[in-house]
């Protein structure tokens, strides 16, 4: 267990502990979190977990940690780590198994005023469209081939089906296509579970909610990005389904072995890894990026039943119920990036776990529109409460990797919010503060109650404190859909 | 050592499922394993016609052995919506035959994304044997 003494203060939000912690680590981890977020995180096992990570082999820099972190399974849930190309290594457990599971925002000009009376019905349309649930399977079956396709393209395989525009290309993550995907790494049974899930939500902690901007702090950039104070926004969670689980589960059992052929050792058998540049890392990388592209594709499809929804709703009330598309970032990923670590620019292989992107002003990734304002970070809480919008910063650029948290971050376990709330009384209080609910699952529900998660405005307070991002705006939930 | 001499419970975890489990030997290990996880998934099967599935997995060492029977279980769950509750394991070595009978599953509550290799070790107790497992939800 790591210790809250072991940390060094660098300021008030940001926290080192240093390599000479454990004789295994590599490098040292940076904390991002304000005191009373640490002294949370101290009672789980996440800065183990983080310290864990700073032994993989090729790791540079230092591993950071963002301030929603929670334990998860061998590395850390908001952790981030870089491994230099090209004998660094790849560790799928490092990127999570619902790989490129991420969140869209998508913002519109309605007024909250105007579909207010209507609100009940849009998040019945918006459930009908967009199947949610265990299992679920979606409206397109897609076949071996149209199948690589989507996992060759990502997002752009769903412009060629008439789900998506030029603009929602452009404002994805990378374009919303990873290259380097291969198909041929991807396993029969990944394939098998891929086929029919393309425009599904899934279940867990996966949701669409209907939010209004309550409040812009940052008007230039607001602006940029067409988001006004009052009105409506879409936000969609989800990742890869299970054809990402799969993939991940093949490559982690596979990974069993690479780690006895390379003489890695590690503290944590999830952290299983092999060097980037090794036949086993290179199929992974194949594999990993094509799931990466079937979540782009995931979330185009479900933005696109989206707006079918609202213009179905809406579209006798209003006179634009057009959605356009602020972003698409991901939050478990790993991506070839080049960055300054100690002084000298380095191609680095990024995971980042629970953990943005948050690139800043001038990148080359970002469309035009943005390169003024650095990259939209989309910032979900936890059902119910706010939501934010952020940007990239240069410091997050020199100090964090062009990374920033993902979300408020669980702080109680879903075994003890089963047992202390209900869900029916939980559904009950959202609908009394005026938040619509559908659910497929009322103890799913309760595991995904606020009071699970920290404060995600601590925690955004946090990141923006620290430097690495800054305030736009505030989202205040409507309607929650979830499996 | 009072309670059952093979079973599990379900331990405390920030993110995840966690569950901890015991039994005589390794075949309970896994029978309490799966058990256990069905449990986790809120699980009922179909009453009438039965179902069968054979299972052959060589795994390095009992830990992987153990992950990847409950990965073909999820799998089978996911791609088939088959559940099992009649297990029978054969192991020689980290070798497993097993014969699976169950049905289709009428309910099934939650969805595990994996089954998770994080500090899984098997040891040896006063039980025989007992483990942790971290499911990935």
């Amino acid at each position: 267990m790591v210790d809250l003494a072991d940390l060094r203060r660098i300021s008030d939000f940001e926290w080192e502990i240093p390599a000479s912690l454990r004789a295994d680590m590599r490098v040292p981890v940076r904390i991002f979190a304000s005191r009373r977020l640490l002294e949370a995180v101290g009672a789980d096992a996440s800065l183990e977990q983080a310290v864990n990570a700073a032994t993989l082999p090729g790791v540079v820099g230092r591993v950071l940690v963002m301030p929603d972190v929670h334990q998860g399974y061998g590395f850390p849930i908001g952790g981030v780590a870089a491994t230099r190309l090209p004998d660094g290594v790849i560790s799928p457990g490092a990127i999570g198994y619902d790989i490129n599971c991420g969140v869209r925002l998508l913002a519109s000009r309605v007024e909250f005023g105007e579909a207010e009376p209507v609100l009940d019905r849009l998040a019945s349309a918006l459930d009908a469209a967009c199947p949610s649930g265990v299992g679920v399977r979606g409206h397109l079956r897609l076949d071996e081939r149209e199948l690589e396709r989507v996992c060759r393209e990502g997002a752009e395989w769903a412009r060629g089906r008439g789900f998506a525009t030029d603009a929602d290309l452009a404002r994805t993550e990378g374009g919303g296509c990873l290259a380097g995907a291969d198909f041929s790494r991807v396993s029969h049974r990944a394939r098998s579970r891929g086929r029919d899930q393309v425009g599904t939500l899934g279940a867990g902690n996966h949701f669409i909610e209907v939010e209004v901007v309550e409040r812009v702090l940052d008007i230039e950039a607001a602006r940029t990005m067409g988001l006004e104070e009052g009105a409506l926004t879409v936000m969609i969670h989800c990742g890869s389904r299970g054809f990402g689980h799969q993939i991940c589960t093949d490559y982690v059992k596979s990974f069993q072995q690479a780690v006895v052929r390379y003489g890695i050792s590690l503290p944590d058998r999830e952290l299983v890894c092999a060097p980037l540049d090794s036949p086993e890392g290179q199929a992974y990388q194949g594999a990993m990026r094509a799931a990466a592209n079937y979540a782009f594709a995931n979330r185009q499809v479900l933005a696109h039943f989206a707006r079918e929804a609202f213009a179905e709703v809406l579209g006798s009330r209003v006179r634009n119920p057009h959605l356009h598309q602020v972003y698409d970032i991901a939050h478990n990923m790993g991506t070839t990036e080049e960055h300054e670590v100690d002084g000298e620019l380095v191609r680095v292989c990024v995971h980042r776990k629970g953990a943005t992107r948050a690139f800043g002003p001038g990148s080359e990734d970002l469309p035009p529109e943005y390169r003024a304002i650095g990259q939209p970070v989309l910032v979900p809480g936890s059902m119910g409460t706010a939501s934010w919008v952020l940007v990239g910063t240069e410091a997050s650029m020199s100090r964090s990797l062009g990374s920033s948290c993902h979300g408020a971050g669980r702080t109680m376990s879903r075994r003890r919010a089963k047992r202390s709330i209900q869900g029916g009384a939980l559904r009950q209080e959202l609908e009394d503060r005026g938040i619509r609910v559908r659910a497929g699952s009322m103890p799913g529900l309760a595991e995904e109650a606020p009071a699970a998660y920290k404060d995600v405005d601590e925690v955004v307070e946090a990141v923006v404190g620290a430097g690495i991002a800054r305030k736009v705006a505030r989202l205040r939930p409507v309607a929650v859909i979830k499996g | 050592m009072t309670g059952p001499a093979e079973g599990s419970r379900e331990l405390e975890h920030t993110a995840d499922w966690e569950l901890e489990v015991w039994g005589p030997d390794l075949r309970a290990l896994l029978r309490q394993a799966a058990l256990g996880m069905y449990a986790l998934l809120g699980l009922r099967l179909a009453v009438g016609p039965r179902e069968r599935r054979d299972l052959d997995i060589e795994a390095p060492d009992a830990e992987s052995l153990l992950v990847e029977f409950l990965n073909e279980l999820i799998f089978l769950a996911e791609s088939e919506g088959l559940g099992f509750d009649s297990f029978e394991l054969k192991i020689h070595g980290n070798r497993l035959e097993a014969t699976l009978e169950g049905a289709p599953i009428t309910v099934r509550r939650k969805e595990i994304k994996a089954v998770t290799y994080s500090r899984l070790e098997i040891r040896e107790s006063e039980r025989g044997l007992t483990t942790r497992v971290v499911f990935d939800v």
